[in-house]
């Protein structure tokens, strides 16, 4: 069993502060504010306040974080103390003044490159969801300097689409056509011939899919997409399966982006920073945005010079720290080493599943690749999550995709050992067992974490977002915690 | 298969001699088996990056920062959205615990609490320094920040054009016309007066029936802090107001929320993140309750366990991509916590009362520099105006070659603003000075100034 800390941590505002000074300002007292109320606590309160905070916190360094589609593998130390080498420089610093940096900037697109078989890649996207968006921007310029830009509106998705897909492509002003998977869970060709004609932008998809299956019809796919003139996404969310093996280049994909804080091992951050740069094929080079690295054979260099570029997603040139990070982890396994991670991926992934699946209803085929989805035979997906955390593990996602109702989406990565997958499959068992006998266990849980079962319920419907609603709201008995 | 080169400081790093065991488990003869499923046409040979041993790859990595001029080896005077700040260790320490780093988009809260009081924290001190209701819990960086205040601005009321100042730097125009494409919004530039404020009048004339939104930005690109803000309000008739803000000058500034902001965004990585090449940054972004259901990203909420004690949660998730979909107010999954977990930690390790010396080292420090540069007979500040922590200096010369000089004289110097870059001002430079800047650095810019020009 597993208990994680339980403080009764008070917020910051709650520790007694010192007294605020008197400073002198030398401006037109208009515009000059009068109070500010942050409080000030000698540095031991806040190392205390936050230590005791991260606690009450679970990554991936304290066990298995098997959430589906995040690919929570390990991430390297060796990485972080890189990225910290690189902490005190200046984007719009002379070009002859940071060429270490360009460098890498430089060698991550050609490696980039030669992992996805793509002609160009821009780093500039700060995460999955922005490298969408910036591919659907691509997308929708090229089918506008083809001059079908009025015509072209549409974007097709499969219904176990990531929530971003439909999401990135509306925010580009497109259409979201949805069209449901077949019996086996992959793309449903005739479905999607009959979405697709000279209307269509691009079809958005991810392959493994969702569901961890291969969509092994994708070669077909792209030649429904190019024979109708328009574009292929390939969504890099589930890349961790396939590296060596084959690539979107050679599935015949336009466009991809990737997310280094999946496949390239970067921390996650609680949430972020991510990275998700963006590669392309052929002619699409031109719509990248700028800059992109280029090496004259001398020096590195900035370059914005793109014919037909997009412009920019965000200032700069990209989440740096994380591309660092994201270089060393490539360099440090070679091309040998990211094939062996997708392998070991793929193989943990099946295992576990093998180990469950006569416990859990395993929806449509077999053979999964790095992740894969199951449901309770007789409990609530939520419940199933909660009562994990009481045995120190994470849950899985859950409730994605759509198309299976309580799922649980498992995605081991290649972190793990056998005997770590033993273990997790023996509590997931376990837990099955229980919704049996004991659902109330189930329904109660978690009962071993800092917390127990949070109403996110009353947290939307009664709003609470800041240490002065929550004082003024306890003050007036609106809220009782 | 043994994969991984020797390495001699990752030892024990091929942990797969347990492979066989798993596929023998599975009845499986090879892992090949496992991926039947892939067409052969689409097969790949292999990945052609070769792999480096640990502590080569360290050293090759020192090779490289090496080559770089960072702060600490060149004075740098840069700035213009991203800024050179002292960051305490014990903001370092903290957000290098690996519970924290580690850890992914709290969504099972139970287990994440610390992340999500923290950020629940940092909205608290957001909504704090802006004096606005609410913040989320973070963007991608300002621009995206902007874009994605426009695209508010539109859900609020439908209405097709954006306002900015024509100063608006090129980089942060080009984000927010991405942002705005899909809505068929348009961006439209207003004035500055001569002091380098709005133009209150002429904006006022600019904003019609088709006005969404108007920004404007305190302290501006220029550096100068614009008194005009105060009243903007009156200005725009029922248009929505967009502040952009540099937090730290908020810390002595009127904040926004007090002259009529319906949104401020900004760049939080002023507030304790690394400059790192320019990113990974942190678009600040609050407003008022009354908009929150249109609020992008994620925020969070206190709420209460089943036991009743106090907890923290991601509130009103309908609003966002993986349950609204192609509805949702933004597609943002992964944000920046980390960087502002970064922001959280500073601002609690400097507290208000450090938070205001910090902002007012800056202020000085911009002073002295100008006070300097006029004593070699630059003109400085361009606009005569007060400013934050950067300014225009007028130059001679063409300023991409005089930046050029610089660094051959070891000073890195400012953006160069080339002539006919903004309506009259000539050749310039938007240079930048922070508590980082000591006396002898300033000295250093000032006598290579002296020199090239």
């Amino acid at each position: 069993m597993y208990h994680q800390a339980s403080y009764d941590e008070p917020l910051l505002i709650e520790i007694k502060s010192l007294k605020n000074e008197d400073f002198e300002i030398d401006l037109n007292p208009d515009i000059v504010r009068k109070e500010l109320n942050i409080p000030n606590l000698p540095e031991f309160e806040i190392i205390r306040h936050y230590t005791r905070l991260s606690q009450m916190n679970y990554g991936v360094d304290i066990n298995i974080y098997p959430l589906g589609s995040c690919t929570m593998k390990y991430n390297p130390k060796l990485n972080e103390e890189i990225a910290r080498m690189f902490s005190y420089i200046h984007p719009y610093q002379e070009e002859s003044t940071v060429q270490g940096a360009l460098q890498i900037m430089y060698e991550l697109q050609e490696m980039l490159k030669e992992i996805t078989d793509m002609d160009g890649f821009s780093l500039q996207p700060a995460a999955g969801a922005h490298g969408e968006f910036t591919g659907m921007l691509i997308t929708r310029s090229y089918h506008e300097y083809k001059g079908e830009g009025e015509k072209r509106k549409n974007v097709i998705l499969p219904d176990s689409a990531h929530g971003t897909n439909p999401a990135s492509a509306a925010m580009v002003g497109f259409n979201v056509i949805e069209i449901p998977s077949n019996k086996e869970g992959m793309v449903d060709l005739e479905a999607l011939e009959n979405a697709t004609d000279d209307t269509t932008a691009a079809f958005m998809i991810t392959n493994p899919n969702t569901l961890g299956i291969f969509e092994e019809d994708i070669l077909e796919i792209a030649k429904i997409m190019h024979k109708n003139g328009a574009l292929l996404y390939y969504d890099g969310a589930n890349l961790n399966a396939i590296m060596g093996i084959t690539s979107p280049g050679k599935m015949n994909f336009d466009i991809v982006h990737l997310n280094l804080h999946k496949t390239f091992s970067t921390p996650h951050g609680g949430g972020g920073p991510g990275s998700g740069p963006v590669g392309v094929r052929g002619e699409l080079v031109n719509f990248l945005p700028v800059p992109v690295v280029r090496y004259d054979g001398e020096k590195y260099y900035l370059d914005y010079n793109i014919k037909h570029t997009i412009g920019k997603v965000r200032s700069f040139y990209g989440n740096f720290g994380v591309l660092v990070k994201a270089w060393a982890y490539i360099k440090r396994l070679g091309g040998t080493g990211l094939k062996r991670a997708s392998i070991r991926a793929v193989v943990n992934s099946n295992y576990l599943k093998e180990k469950i699946k006569d416990y859990y209803v395993l929806p449509y085929k077999n053979l999964r690749k790095h992740e894969f989805v199951v449901k309770p035979k007789n409990a609530r997906a939520l419940d199933v999550a909660k009562r994990l955390l009481d045995f120190g593990v994470h849950a899985p996602t859950i409730y994605f995709p759509l198309i299976v109702s309580e799922a649980l989406m498992i995605e081991p990565t290649e972190t793990e050992r056998k005997e770590n997958l033993d273990k997790f499959a023996e509590i997931v068992i376990h837990i099955a067992k229980e919704a049996e006998k004991n659902p109330e266990l189930l329904k109660e849980a978690p009962h071993n974490t800092s917390v127990r079962r949070v109403d996110d319920v009353l947290a939307s419907r009664k709003p609470v977002l800041t240490w002065k609603m929550y004082r003024e709201l306890k003050a007036r008995g609106e809220i009782d915690y | 298969m043994v994969i991984y080169s020797f390495s001699l400081f990752m030892p024990n790093s091929n942990y797969d001699e347990d492979i066989e065991e798993m596929l023998q488990e599975m009845g499986l003869s090879s892992w090949e088996e496992l991926f039947i499923d892939i067409p052969q046409e689409a097969r790949k040979g292999g990945i052609n990056i070769e792999a480096m041993d640990e502590y080569e790859l360290y050293r090759y990595a020192l090779k490289l920062a090496s080559k770089n001029m960072d702060f600490f080896k060149m004075p740098n005077f840069l700035g213009a959205g991203v800024y050179f700040h002292y960051i305490p260790p014990a903001v370092k320490e903290m957000v290098s615990r690996s519970e924290f780093y580690t850890s992914y988009t709290p969504y099972q809260p139970e287990i994440s609490q610390g992340l999500l009081q923290s950020m629940f924290e940092y909205q608290s001190m957001i909504a704090e320094l802006t004096a606005m209701d609410i913040a989320n819990s973070s963007m991608y960086d300002a621009s995206t920040a902007l874009g994605e205040a426009a695209r508010m601005a539109n859900r609020i009321n439908r209405k097709k054009e954006i306002l900015v100042p024509e100063n608006l730097y090129w980089e942060k125009e080009s984000v927010l016309r991405n942002y705005v494409k899909g809505l068929d919004m348009s961006i439209r530039k207003y004035p500055l007066n001569e002091r380098g404020m709005i133009d209150l009048e002429a904006l006022q004339s600019s904003v019609n029936e088709n006005t969404s939104a108007v920004y404007v930005e305190n302290p501006n690109f220029f550096g100068v802090i614009d008194e005009n803000v105060l009243k903007v309000k009156e200005f725009i008739g029922r248009s929505i107001l967009i502040v952009g803000v540099n937090p730290l000058s908020l810390a002595i500034l009127k904040p926004p929320g007090e002259y009529g902001a319906d949104i401020v965004v900004g760049e939080g990585q002023i507030l304790g993140n690394p400059i790192s090449f320019g990113g990974p940054l942190l678009g600040i972004f609050a407003t008022k309750k009354e908009y929150l259901r249109k609020m992008p990203g994620r925020v969070i909420g206190a709420t209460k366990d089943v036991s009743g004690k106090r907890a923290f949660v991601m509130a009103l998730q309908t609003r966002e991509q993986h349950i609204r979909r192609g509805r949702a107010t933004s597609n943002i999954c992964s944000n920046e916590a980390l960087c502002a977990l970064y922001s959280t930690v500073y601002m609690a390790y400097l507290g208000a009362n450090g938070l205001r010396k910090v902002a007012l080292k800056n202020i000085e420090n911009a002073k002295k520099l100008m006070t300097k540069l006029r004593s070699i007979g630059l003109n400085a500040p361009h606009f005569k105006a007060p400013h934050f922590n950067e300014f225009l200096v007028d130059l001679p010369g063409n300023p991409y070659e005089i930046s050029k000089k610089l660094v051959e004289r070891g000073v890195h110097g400012g953006l160069p603003i080339p002539e006919g870059c903004y309506r009259d001002i000539g050749n310039a430079m938007l240079l930048c000075t922070t508590e980082m800047h000591r006396e002898e650095d300033l000295d250093k810019l000032v006598n290579a100034f002296k020199e090239v020009i």
